[in-house]
C-alpha cells in the first residue's frame, strides 16, 4: 500500500519549526497586553489543615493590590475533570501543600510575591495521611469530608476462577513491586493570562494549556457564564504530557477571576518551584503479583492487588487506574484473572494523567514477573512471552476478543529479538552475572568497603546485561470516555487551505501531522495548509489530547473533512468535464488527473469558488461504541489496540552501582505512520524519559511536601546520559484510524524501565522491586530516603 | 539607582537605562522584547535561557545587567541574517530536531557558541556542550545528529 502515498509516511519538517528556531513562536509568557496585571498565589506551610479565618488587614497600606479569594467566585466553589473536589481558592480545608488560599493582584509582580507573607491565616492542623496504605483504615481522617471515604475509585476485574487456576499451577509465586512519584518536567512552566472582551462581558484566555475545551468548561463553571463567553485559546506549549490540564484549568480560572473583578489583562505565570510543588504528577503504585503457571509456561492464574496514591484530589484517577486494570496483566491470555484496582486520597501531590497514563507501572512489575517465571522454569524471557502473548483471536484479561486489526505483539516480539540476538546474549550475559555481587553480604548494604583480598578485578566491574518488555495498549479513552472529534477545513479559491482539529497541539507535532492527512487526501503538499490557532471559539470539544488519542481520533476526523470536500470536487469535474465515473479521477502532486487531461489544484479551487462550491466541511469521527461491566470488569475496553516490544542493553558498574543505558532497540506497530520524522522524535523522546523513570527520577515528600522542587535536584535525563537509541516500525493494518495510524506517544515511554530493569537483573543476577534503580538502589538494595527507611528491594 | 548600560545585541547598539541588578534574561524579554529567550529554572539548570555573550554561552537568568557593560550579546532572534537562517537553524528543522520548541532557542544558542570554537566537534564534544540544556520532549538524539551536521 505504502507505495500509494504521496506524503503519508515520509519525512515531513513540522509546520511549526520555523517559528520555533527563529524564537517567533509564541508561548503562553510570551503574551502581554497593555495594563496588565500580575496575579501570585498565597500558599500555607503546612499540608493538612482547617481554615479558620484569613486576614487581610496586613494588605490596608497597599490600596493598588487586590485580592481573589472563595468570595469572589460565582459559580462552582469546587472543579475537577472527573469529581469536582478541588477548590479554586481553598476555603475550608488545605489537604496538600500546593494548595492556595487567595491570589494577589497587581501590577508589580515581585511587591506581590514579598507581600504574600502579609496573608495571615489561622488554621487548625489536621492529623496526616501520607502512606495509601493506611488511607483506608477505618481511623483514618477524611481527606474529603463530605466523601465520607478515602476511596477515590476502586475496580475490579473476574475472569475465570483464579483459586481453580493456582490449585492447577505446580508454581505460584507472589511478588511486590513499587514505583514513584513523577514529575512531568516539561520545559514551560504553568503561564496564561486572562483577558476581559470589551462590551461582551466575556473572557478571553491565552496560556500553556493543554486541552483548550476543558478549560473553558472548568472556568465557565467557576464564573457561572454560558461556554460561549468563555474563549479558551492554545498559546505555542512547551511540553505537557499529560501536565498541563487540571492545574491549568484552575489556574485559567483564577486568571479569569481577577481579570473579571479588575476590568485588567492579568497574567498568572509559575515559577519552576511553584509548578513543582502545585501540578500533578504520575501516580506512585504498589502492585502485589501472584502468579501460577506450569512446567511449560503457561500461566493458569493471575491475581493482581494494586494501589495507586491519588494524593490530595481525584483529578484523572478515575481514567488512569482504569486504564492499570485493563492492562495490569500484560499482553498475555491468561485463563483465570482477579484484579483490584484502586486509587485513594492522601495528603501528598495530586496525581494524574501523566504520558503512560496508568501503564508503566504494571508494566513494570508484570514484565519482571515475566522474566521470573521464565527462569524458574528455565526458558528464555523470549520464549516465555512467545507461549504466554496475545495472537489473532485471543481474549484479553477483560474477555476482549482481539481483532479487526493485526495483533501483532508477536511478531514485534520476534523483530526485537532478531533485531539485538536476544536470546543468546541473555545466556551469556547471566552466565557471567557477578556471582560475587550477588551473594557477598559485603557488597550488600552492610558496609561495601573492601579488605585487601577481595579487590575486585577490573574486569568484574563492569558488566552487562539485556532485557525486554512488550505491551499491548488500548488506544484512545475506551469504555471510559466519551470518544469523538471534530475537524474542520476550509479550502480556498487559490488552493490553500485552514485546518483545525478539536485536539490541541501538545508539542508533540499534530498540526503536521494532520496536515499531511488532509493533503494526502487532496493530493497537495502539506505547505499549502495553514492549521489555525487553536481556540474553543471556531472547533468543537473534541475531548482531552491524552491517551495517544490524536493521531487516532483527530487524523480520523481530519481525513473525513477532506473527503467530504474532495467528493464535492470530484461531483464537480464529473459535469465540467463531462465524465461519467470518478474512478478515473487522480488527485496527487497538486494536480488532478484524469486520463490524459489535468487541472492543477488552485485552479480546480478558483474554479469550485466561481461555482459556488461548498469548499468547507466539518470532519467527525466518533470512535465505535465499547462497554464495560464495572463489576466484573469484563467488556471489549478499546476499540483497538497497539503493540511494541523494547530491548535494553546495559551496563552495570558493580562498585558504584551505576547504570548506563547502552542501546534500547524499541520495535513498535503504532499503525501506519503519518510522519516519519515525527514517529522517530516519538521513540527517542519516550524512550528517554523510559529510561529517566527506570533510573533517576523520583519526587520523593516529606509530610506532604516535596524535596526535590527544581531541576537541581530533580533528575531528567540530560544529553549525555544515554546511549544509542533504534526505532523500528511494524505497520500492522486496522480498520479504524486514517489508513490504519494509530497511536504511538504513550507507547514509547511505557516499556522502558521495564526492559531495563530485566536487563539489570540480567547484568548483575538481582532483581530489584522498586523504581527508580538508582546506585543506592542497586549497591544497597534499598533507598535512602529518610522517612522510609524500610523500603528494602530484594523481598 | 538607573544607570546606562551599552550592549551591542544582535549586531546592533543599544544603550538601556535600567536597574543594574535587573536580570539580563529580564531586560532581554521584558525590556527589549526579545521573548525567544526562554525561562525554565530561574536557577542555572535548564539552560532554556542561553545566549551568547562574546562568544560563550551564558544562562541569561544568573548574569545581571550590570555585568554586561561594553558587551556583545546574540540571542536567538540574530541568528536568521537578512532573511536567511543560520545553518544550525536550518538543520534543526531539517533534522527534527524541533518538537515543543521550548528548549530550542537555548539549545540553539549553546550549539551555536560550540561551533564558533569548534567547528567539528565530535559526538561527545557534542553531548558536554548542550548537557546544561535540558530538554524533555526530544530525548536529544535528533538534537545532536543537527549539530553534527548543520
Ligand atoms: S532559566 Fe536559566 S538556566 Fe533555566
Ligand atoms: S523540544 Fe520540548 S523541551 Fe525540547
Amino acid at each position: 500500500m505504502s507505495g500509494d502515498f504521496n506524503i503519508v509516511g515520509r519525512s515531513v519538517v513540522r509546520q511549526d519549526a520555523y517559528a520555533k528556531v527563529t524564537g517567533q513562536a509564541k508561548f503562553a509568557d510570551d503574551y502581554k497586553f497593555p495594563g496588565m496585571l500580575f496575579g501570585v498565589m498565597v500558599r500555607t506551610d503546612v499540608s493538612h489543615a482547617l481554615i479558620h479565618s484569613i486576614d487581610y488587614s496586613g494588605l490596608l497600606d497597599y490600596p493598588e493590590v487586590t485580592v481573589c479569594d472563595i468570595n469572589d467566585i460565582r459559580g462552582s466553589r469546587k472543579v475537577g475533570v472527573v469529581t469536582a473536589d478541588q477548590p479554586v481558592f481553598c476555603y475550608e480545608k488545605i489537604v496538600t501543600p500546593g494548595d492556595v488560599i487567595c491570589m494577589l493582584v497587581g501590577a508589580d509582580e515581585s511587591q506581590l510575591k514579598l507581600l504574600t507573607a502579609k496573608v495571615k491565616t489561622e488554621l487548625e492542623e489536621l492529623p496526616l495521611i501520607t502512606d495509601p496504605e493506611k488511607a483506608l483504615d477505618p481511623d483514618a481522617t477524611f481527606i474529603h469530608p463530605d466523601k465520607k471515604s478515602n476511596l477515590i475509585v476502586h475496580y475490579p476485574l473476574r475472569k475465570g476462577d483464579v483459586e481453580k487456576g493456582f490449585h492447577e499451577s505446580k508454581h505460584v509465586i507472589e511478588q511486590k513491586y513499587t514505583t514513584p512519584l513523577i514529575e512531568h518536567a516539561y520545559l514551560e512552566p504553568e503561564a496564561v493570562t486572562a483577558v476581559p472582551i470589551e462590551g461582551r462581558g466575556g473572557v478571553r484566555i491565552i496560556g500553556s494549556i493543554q486541552n483548550p475545551h476543558t478549560t473553558r468548561r472548568i472556568v465557565a463553571e467557576v464564573l457561572n457564564f454560558p461556554l460561549t463567553k468563555v474563549r479558551v485559546v492554545q498559546a505555542e506549549l512547551g511540553g505537557a504530557f499529560g501536565g498541563k490540564d487540571d492545574l491549568m484549568n484552575i489556574i485559567s480560572a483564577r486568571a479569569a477571576i481577577a481579570a473579571i473583578k479588575t476590568r485588567r489583562p492579568v497574567k498568572v505565570r509559575y515559577t519552576r518551584e511553584e509548578s513543582v510543588v502545585e501540578s500533578y504528577k504520575r501516580h506512585p503504585y504498589i502492585m502485589k503479583y501472584k502468579v501460577g503457571f506450569n512446567d511449560d509456561g503457561i500461566i493458569k492464574a493471575m491475581k493482581i492487588d494494586i494501589l495507586a496514591d491519588g494524593g490530595a484530589y481525584a483529578s484523572m484517577s478515575p481514567f488512569v487506574t482504569w486504564r492499570t486494570v485493563v492492562q495490569a496483566t500484560g499482553p498475555y491470555e491468561i485463563e483465570n484473572v482477579h484484579t483490584d484496582v484502586r486509587a485513594v486520597y492522601t495528603n501528598n501531590p495530586y496525581t494524574g494523567a501523566m504520558r503512560g497514563f496508568g501503564s508503566p507501572q504494571p508494566i513494570f512489575a508484570q514484565e519482571s514477573l515475566m522474566d521470573e517465571i521464565a527462569e524458574i522454569i528455565g526458558v528464555s524471557p523470549y520464549e516465555i512471552r512467545k507461549i504466554n502473548g496475545v495472537k489473532p483471536g485471543s481474549i484479553t484479561a477483560s474477555g476482549h476478543k482481539l481483532r479487526d486489526h493485526d495483533v501483532n505483539l508477536l511478531s514485534v516480539l520476534e523483530r526485537a529479538e532478531r533485531e539485538t540476538n536476544f536470546t543468546e546474549r541473555h545466556k551469556e550475559c547471566s552466565r557471567s552475572a557477578n556471582t560475587k555481587f550477588q551473594t557477598s553480604q559485603k557488597f550488600r548494604g552492610s558496609g561495601f568497603i573492601l579488605k585487601k583480598d577481595e579487590m575486585l578485578d577490573n574486569r568484574d566491574i563492569i558488566k552487562k546485561g539485556i532485557g525486554l518488555a512488550v505491551s499491548l495498549r488500548g488506544c484512545s479513552l475506551g469504555a471510559e470516555g466519551i470518544d469523538a472529534a471534530a475537524a474542520y477545513l476550509s479550502v480556498q479559491k487559490d488552493g490553500s487551505a485552514y485546518l483545525i482539529s478539536g485536539l490541541a497541539e501538545n508539542g508533540q507535532g499534530l498540526r503536521t501531522t494532520f496536515s499531511i492527512i488532509a493533503a494526502e487526501v487532496l493530493g497537495i503538499s502539506p505547505e499549502h495548509i495553514y492549521y489555525l490557532e487553536q481556540d474553543t471559539g471556531i472547533i468543537a470539544d473534541s475531548g482531552p489530547t491524552v491517551a495517544s488519542r490524536s493521531t487516532i481520533m483527530g487524523g480520523s476526523a481530519v481525513k473525513n473533512a477532506a473527503e467530504i470536500i474532495k467528493k464535492r470536487f470530484e461531483e464537480m469535474l464529473l459535469t465540467y468535464w463531462n465524465i461519467k465515473s470518478k474512478d478515473q479521477l487522480l488527485f496527487k502532486n497538486n494536480r488532478v488527473y484524469e486520463q490524459s487531461r489535468s487541472i492543477s489544484f488552485s485552479e480546480l479551487c478558483s474554479l469550485a469558488y466561481s461555482k459556488g462550491l461548498n469548499m468547507s466541511a466539518i470532519g467527525w469521527f466518533k470512535g465505535p461504541s465499547v462497554h464495560w461491566d464495572e463489576e466484573k470488569g469484563q467488556g471489549a475496553a478499546y476499540f483497538t489496540y497497539v503493540y511494541g516490544c523494547q530491548v535494553a542493553e546495559v551496563s552495570a558498574n558493580l562498585l558504584t552501582g551505576e547504570i548506563f543505558v547502552d542501546r534500547i532497540v524499541a520495535v513498535h506497530d503504532p499503525g501506519k505512520i503519518i510522519n516519519l520524522m515525527g514517529a522517530k522524535g516519538q521513540v527517542f523522546g519516550g524512550v528517554t524519559q523510559g529510561a529517566g523513570y527506570a533510573l533517576w527520577e523520583g519526587i520523593t515528600t516529606y509530610n506532604g511536601n516535596i524535596r526535590e522542587n527544581n531541576f537541581d535536584q530533580i533528575l531528567i535525563p540530560t544529553s549525555k546520559d544515554i546511549g544509542e537509541i533504534e526505532s523500528i516500525f511494524l505497520e500492522g493494518e486496522d480498520i479504524y484510524g486514517a489508513w490504519g495510524a494509530k497511536s504511538l506517544g504513550e507507547p514509547t515511554l511505557e516499556l522502558t524501565a521495564a526492559a531495563i530493569a530485566n536487563a539489570v537483573k540480567n547484568a548483575t543476577g538481582l532483581r530489584y522491586f522498586n523504581l527508580p534503580l538508582n546506585p543506592e538502589e542497586i549497591l544497597l538494595s534499598r533507598k535512602l530516603s529518610p522517612n522510609d527507611l524500610s523500603r528494602g528491594s530484594t523481598n | 539607582m538607573i544607570r546606562r548600560i551599552n550592549l551591542t545585541i544582535n549586531g546592533d547598539k543599544v544603550g538601556i537605562d535600567v536597574q543594574p541588578s535587573m536580570r539580563l534574561l529580564d531586560v532581554l524579554r521584558e525590556i527589549l522584547n526579545l521573548t525567544g529567550t526562554k525561562e525554565g529554572c530561574s536557577i542555572g539548570e535548564c539552560g532554556a535561557c542561553t545566549v551568547v555573550i562574546n562568544g560563550n554561552a551564558v544562562n541569561s537568568c544568573l548574569i545581571v545587567i550590570g555585568q554586561c557593560e561594553g558587551s556583545e550579546i546574540t540571542t536567538i532572534e540574530g541568528l536568521e541574517k537578512n532573511g536567511e537562517l543560520n545553518k544550525l537553524q536550518k538543520s534543526f528543522m531539517e533534522k527534527g530536531a524541533v518538537q515543543c520548541g521550548f528548549c530550542t532557542p537555548g539549545m540553539i544558542m549553546s550549539a551555536y557558541a560550540l561551533l564558533l570554537k569548534n567547528p567539528n566537534p565530535t559526538e561527545v564534544e557534542i553531548q558536554e556542550a548542550i548537557a546544561g540544556n535540558l530538554c524533555r520532549c526530544t530525548g536529544y538524539k535528533q538534537i545532536i545528529e543537527a549539530i553534527k551536521s548543520p
